[in-house]
């Protein structure tokens, strides 16, 4: 299903200009490399799609006092990919706040116990206090992985998340990590990816997918015969249970998943990867060096896939399918077939309740063009998308989803987040925790499209049903017809102002 | 198919549908590796020892779910505290986006503050270019009043000089000469959140009364709240007892509004906070009182340094600490406490009487910041409860000293032990080991209350999953009252839970406790 719409060219552009002419000289040419407005469609040869175009600057150094949404390396690699393999014990290796801020924030979901068999949902932190700056914190780290082993004895492995001081104070936590995992006959993968490194959480995602190269793959062999119908899913990180809403459609359609990156994993899923048919990716800003990284070495090959939305579900499945020939083809079409009642009956209920509305992303990896399907199958239309950490080939694949005249935005400041939602003033915004409430103050509703708001999955099919369901609530609440006091006079501009 | 159109199953209920258990049960024993279960129930029985726990309590160098935070969480909170001031992290900029979420997912409200973004490169050659830069344009952008500077532990492993810093900055013109940008050094590896509350307030103050001549008001206050989940509420209802006092005071810090700010239409980047005229103004004071001795240390150091008479308090809760705060303001200020407030002082000690039998012994485990975890302590004491563990894992030997001589006032402290240092993992053995009935903290406790079935009661930050407690004031004799109301609620729950089986246990299931 494509909706037909199109976006306010002269509006967007006018807009960039207007957020431009409020900073410093320096900082306006800076910024101006990451705004811009989706154009020049263009067909390609063999299939006459139509295509955007989204010309901005990614990837770089966010300016300084501007209020970036962006995260850091540690947040890609503790946060993101390593933190959710359940089975290992992740310390945060530094001071307390990285670890404490980001303890239990990404509704990795998973199946164990905690504490005894399963460590996701802990914040094991090194703690470091001044004498460990000053006097190297090498000794303190043998120290801690005797106390993991001792107290954690079931934990599958260890990993070293650095903080911005380790790689300050010159400490060797690889040759730590290399010691211990002798002396205890296990897994230990130090991770060097200190919040100063790179420009975001993209480096970081980078670290990580490279220590699994260096201290999973190249030092574990593994006995596994695998079977024709065998994947991998690389690049979910299960949020409120995504992986399992997916996994059950592969296996449904006859493939057997066996490796989950990272959400619900365990560290034998992550070593057996290499065995497997097909990396079939997801996430591909955080997981796609990985996927090259097996295709090279292992001869695996990889296949992007879109499991929002039923029109992405199906292209997905077939694109998939295609891949194994004929039965799981055929299988295939018995899912979509199967499922088809329900996408329906969903896209019955709701499209009335939300056709037309205008939605606003700003979201992290994959999620500023994953999810615009998912909208659109709704009836919605996407005027502006971002991403917080989005290399150039990222927004190369958004052209493919994003209409004309979108409004694009790369490592978008507050400042200029605000003013574009004040204007354009969208049906829904789509963002992060950080965004909420501003967002709501303005009486536009809002969700959080890193953790689902606490809801989820929204991907697969019955993902897309909650997805759907969580739109409509924000979108039809109440509550935003009550924020004008009766007595007061009705304003006639927007309301909204932002730093002004 | 479990998912239907006309009832959409979130995902508690969506994955223990048939075919999701069984996909998870293949998914483990194909793909897993798993140890045995009777493995996995061994080593669970086993945290639950005596041996674990000496273990467990032994641990020299791992902390495994501690309760506290790093120093510039701390200095971020206290400049929200004060008028249209932005925030300004000098450092790794991820930083700043932690903070920033820990404080929204607390107060449900946005949280602004800007990063000075420092990579690799600024590692070798330090962050002056970024401070220079950076102040340009979060005056241009933001249009603060007042720029408030802390520190990342990068800024402060390689050593930037905040100071000269600013006033290069400055003198490149990124602000005016006159702004005010006030500064603290607030590492990471130093202390916690309390400490790096203490450290920017400190720098504000210096920042305003440092060369400036006092002279003082007789019977005038200053109020310093400290890192205080609940501000909204307590700094209302502080200020609703003092007004009927009628004493002239100023909240020095004061991030009431900031984080509670209304749906209207508009967003506030900056609401309320203390005026930047009355910080100055705060230096006449007569006195400055702390709300939160832990939190102002270097603080009223300063305050008295300049001549200002200090106290300091442990975040006055229930009925002896108001008394005691509410006489202190009476004796500094020379005002009477009035009838009114006597009235709300008799209707909390009722309402303790009314439920007296329902407290009476109730043992308790309390964990947080360490004058949150006193003042909790003594409050409970009042009702006849027994705290057995009192835990902080920013807790100093000071703090263990003075909780050992509030225990030793009391019967009902004769067998709490103090806790300092200790952690949430140290708090599941000593709940497995030495159980209580109830357990005061955070929404970190949830996994405690999993784990050892100990009821938790949210009465510190930060809470997560629970909606607006923090609106609500837990200081006065009305907050005392609310803390009251809120522990006998867990109680009654329990019970009701407990004897709502029918046939079973319903004898017990009475209409009126």
């Amino acid at each position: 299903m494509s909706l037909d719409y199109e976006n306010d060219d002269a509006l967007h552009k006018k807009l960039i200009e207007e957020v431009l002419s409020h900073y410093p000289d320096k900082a306006a040419k800076r910024r101006k490399k990451h705004l811009s407005v989706a154009k020049n469609k263009r067909k390609t040869a063999e299939e006459g799609q139509v295509f955007s175009e989204c010309d901005v600057k990614s990837n770089i150094k966010s300016i300084p006092g501007v209020m970036t949404i962006r995260g850091c390396a540690y947040a890609g690699s503790k946060g993101v990919v390593w933190g959710p393999i359940k089975d290992m014990v992740h310390i945060s290796h530094g001071p307390v706040g990285c670890g404490q801020y980001s303890w239990s924030q990404r509704r990795n979901y998973y199946v164990g116990t905690t504490g005894i068999d399963a460590f996701v949902t802990m914040q094991f932190t090194s703690d470091f206090q001044e004498k460990d700056i000053v006097f190297g914190g090498d000794k303190k780290l043998e120290k801690i992985i005797d106390e993991i082993e001792e107290l954690f004895p079931l934990n599958n492995g260890v990993t070293v998340q650095s903080e911005c001081p380790i790689g300050l104070i010159g400490d060797d936590i690889e040759a730590v990590s290399r010691k211990k995992a002798e002396e205890y006959n296990t897994t230990i993968v130090p991770v060097r990816c200190e919040g100063f490194r790179g420009v975001s959480q993209s480096l970081g995602h980078h670290i990580a997918n490279d220590a699994i190269r260096d201290w999973v793959f190249d030092t574990t062999e593994v006995a596994y015969e695998a079977g024709r119908y065998d994947v991998n899913v690389i690049g979910d990180y299960n949020i409120g249970g995504d992986a399992w809403a997916s996994r059950i459609l592969l296996e449904e359609i006859g493939l057997h998943v066996v490796g989950n990156w990272s959400g619900d994993a365990t560290l034998a899923e992550i070593e057996r990867a290499p065995k497997a048919k097909l990396n079939l990716i997801h996430c591909y800003r955080s997981m796609n060096y990985i996927c090259r990284h097996m295709e090279e070495k292992y001869g695996v090959p990889w296949m992007e896939y879109n499991f929002f939305g039923p029109s992405q579900i199906e292209a997905s499945l077939r694109q998939i399918a295609k891949h194994f020939g004929p039965e799981i083809e055929e299988r295939a079409e018995r899912v979509i077939a199967k499922y088809s009642g329900l996408t329906d009956a969903v896209i019955d209920k709701y499209w009335p309740r939300l056709r037309g509305k205008r939605v606003m992303l700003y979201v992290g990896g994959l999620r500023p063009r994953h999810v615009i399907t998912a909208y659109e199958d709704l009836g919605m239309e996407i005027v502006g998308t971002g991403y917080e950490f989005a290399h150039n080939d990222d927004y190369q694949r958004t052209g493919h989803y994003v209409k004309e005249g979108t409004l694009i935005y790369d490592d978008v400041t507050g400042y200029e987040l605000e003013k574009f939602i004040e204007v354009i003033r969208p049906d829904l915004v789509g963002s992060g925790i950080k965004e909420k409430y501003s967002v709501q103050k303005m009486g536009i509703p809002f969700r959080q499209m890193h953790s689902w708001d606490y809801s989820g999955p929204y991907h697969g099919y019955d993902g897309f049903a909650i997805f759907a369901r969580d739109m409509d609530l924000a979108v039809n609440n109440p509550v935003w017809g009550l924020y004008d006091a009766p007595w007061k006079k009705k304003a006639m501009t927007p309301a909204a102002v932002a730093a002004e | 198919m479990p998912q239907s159109a006309e009832k959409i199953l979130d995902h508690a209920p969506l994955f223990r549908e048939p075919e999701y258990r069984q996909m998870l049960a293949e998914k483990k024993l194909n793909f897993e590796c798993p140890h045995p279960d009777q493995i996995v129930t061994d080593q669970s029985e086993y945290t639950k020892t005596w041996e674990y726990r000496e273990k467990n309590l032994a641990r020299e160098a791992l902390v495994i779910n501690p309760a506290k935070a790093c120093q510039p969480l701390g200095a971020v909170f206290a400049a929200a505290g004060f008028e249209r001031t932005m925030s300004f992290v000098h450092g790794s900029q991820g930083c700043v986006a932690y903070y920033r979420s820990h404080l929204s997912r607390h107060f449900k409200e946005p949280s602004s503050a800007v990063s000075s973004s420092m990579t690799e490169d600024a590692a070798v050659f330090g962050g002056l270019k970024n401070m220079i830069d950076g102040l340009a344009n979060t005056y241009a952008l933001y249009d603060p009043k007042m720029i408030a500077v802390s520190t990342t532990c990068m800024a402060e492993v390689i050593g930037d000089d905040l100071h000269g810093f600013i006033e290069n900055a400055k003198g490149e013109g990124s602000v005016p000469a006159d702004f005010d940008v006030p500064f603290a050094h607030t590492p990471a590896f130093v202390g916690s959140h309390v400490d790096g509350y203490d450290g920017m307030v400190k720098g504000i103050l210096e920042n305003f009364w440092k060369g400036k001549e006092r002279k003082e008001v007789a019977g005038s206050i200053n109020i310093i709240p400290g890192f205080d989940g609940f501000c909204v509420g307590n700094n209302r209802e502080l200020k609703r007892l003092l007004d009927l006092m009628g004493v002239s005071y100023a909240f020095v810090q004061d991030a009431s509004d900031q984080f509670d700010t209304p749906s209207d239409g508009m967003y506030r980047m900056y609401d309320g906070g203390t005026k930047i005229e009355d910080v100055k103004a705060a230096l006449n004071a007569e006195a400055t009182l702390s709300l939160q001795h832990y939190n102002t240390r270097k603080t009223l150091e300063f305050c008295q340094e300049l001549g200002q008479a200090t106290a300091s308090f442990h975040y006055p809760l229930g009925l002896k600490a108001t008394d005691e705060f509410l006489m202190k303001v009476s004796e500094i200020s020379g005002k009477e406490i009035p009838g009114a407030i006597g009235l709300e002082r008799g209707r909390l000690v009722d309402a303790i009487a009314d439920s007296q039998a329902w407290l009476h012994g109730k043992k308790y485990a309390i964990y947080g910041d360490p004058d949150f975890v006193y003042g909790v302590t003594r409050f409970v004491m009042e009702t006849g409860g027994e705290p057995i563990h009192c835990l902080a894992t920013n807790g100093t030997s000071a703090w263990e000293a003075e909780m050992k001589e509030l225990l030793a006032s009391s019967p009902f402290g004769k067998d709490a032990q103090v806790w300092s240092g200790k952690d949430l993992w140290a708090m599941r053995s000593l709940l497995f080991t030495e159980p209580v009935d109830l357990l005061i903290g955070n929404s970190y406790g949830k996994y405690l209350e999993r784990d050892t079935s100990t009821p938790l009661i949210r009465l510190t930050f930060p809470i997560f999953d629970r909606h607006h407690h923090h609106r609500f004031p837990l200081m006065g004799y009305q907050g005392g009252l609310r803390v009251l109301t809120t522990i006998l609620d867990k109680i009654f729950d329990k019970l009701d839970g407990e004897t709502m089986k029918v046939g079973v246990t319903d004898y017990s299931y009475d209409l009126t406790r």
